[in-house]
């Protein structure tokens, strides 16, 4: 396997990190939904925390992602 | 396909517009990005321009200037609470500058030949400095009104005193993480975002030049992606802006009362 081969599937590997964290905003969108259409009219005011915990989750994927392009363009 | 690679990355280059000026070592040219800083700020002045008309019954443009400073208002007054109102115009501009330098930067006026617009908060650079500044602001703010006791903050209420040692090197990484996080957030998901638009493009193009049965095929689904994938990225520029201010003023609450 040449180095460059090796280079593609590893940041194929990586990319494989950016689908793990849909599952996880998926589940925090999930969540608050569940809980909302439970008791509706406490859903607006915990907005807030929805976006934070979406904040969160979605960092980590793209914090993969950034691995998968670190190693594409920056690694010579 | 022998169209030649297209690389994603050019639409990113940082490029000077005049002969290159330097102070000393320093290169102060200005840059396509500096041009678009200025057109944000310009577009900025001239969305809250029209709110300064002080009507007592509001038109239309001075309710939406009301609107914006209302929701900025509402957001820092939950997040923060008490002694939040000062921070209000820093939260204003953060959260301001970086909706409309991502939107600007979303604007397909590219159909113009040569118009291509620049997505400011595209680069590492500006989005660190931003992150910095926010947390720059939460340190000052918290040594100014509280002294050493500021550091009170990494030691968790009613925790009990033998999980201290772990808990305080744990709350104090994740305290320093805090300005990288915020940074990184909007950097990167500008980048992706962008990104994906051009190689969704690339693929319209090189689909029209191939001709045959599959190409036109190719580049009309391509197309269909990068509507879709343009709402996405509004909804995304939205977000992300409002995910910045909202976690400064979290941040600003944690310095202002330490808990």
């Amino acid at each position: 396997m040449t180095d460059l081969g090796a280079m593609y599937i590893g940041a194929g590997l990586a990319a494989i990190g950016v689908g793990l964290a849909a599952l996880g905003v998926g589940n925090v969108f999930g969540s608050f939904l569940e809980g909302a259409l439970r008791n509706p009219g406490a859903a607006d005011g915990q907005q807030g925390r929805l976006f934070i915990g979406f904040a969160a989750s979605e960092l980590l994927g793209l914090i993969a992602f950034v691995v998968a392009i670190l190693i594409l363009f920056v690694v010579k | 396909m022998s169209a030649g690679r297209i690389d994603p990355m050019e639409q990113f280059h940082v490029a000077p517009l005049t002969r290159p000026i330097h102070l000393g070592a320093f290169d102060i040219s200005f840059t396509n990005s500096a041009l678009f800083m200025v057109v944000v700020g310009a577009l900025l002045a001239v969305l809250v321009s029209g709110g300064l008309k002080r009507q007592l019954i509001p038109g239309r443009w001075q309710v939406m200037v009301e609107m914006m400073v209302g929701f900025v208002d509402n957001m820092v007054d939950t997040s923060i609470g008490k002694g939040g109102k000062k921070f209000a115009p820093y939260i204003f501009s953060l959260f301001f500058f970086i909706l409309l330098s991502n939107l600007v930067g979303v604007l397909p006026l590219a159909i113009v030949p040569g118009l291509h617009t620049f997505a400011v908060t595209s680069h590492i650079t500006v989005t660190a400095i931003l992150a910095f500044f926010s947390f720059g602001i939460v340190l000052v703010v918290g040594f100014a009104k509280h002294g050493l006791k500021f550091f009170s903050l990494f030691v968790p209420h009613g925790a009990p005193a033998w999980l201290m040692p772990i808990i305080i090197p744990v709350e104090f990484v994740s305290f320093m993480v805090r300005p990288f996080s915020l940074g990184l957030r909007l950097f990167v998901a500008m980048t992706a975002g962008h990104i994906l638009l051009e190689v969704f493009g690339s693929f319209v193009v090189q689909g029209l030049n191939a001709g045959g049965a599959l190409g036109p095929l190719v580049a009309i689904l391509s197309f269909i992606m990068i509507v879709g994938v343009s709402a996405l990225e509004l909804l995304v520029c939205a977000i992300q802006a409002y995910v910045f201010a909202l976690l400064t003023s979290l941040y600003l609450h944690d310095a202002v009362h330490l808990h």
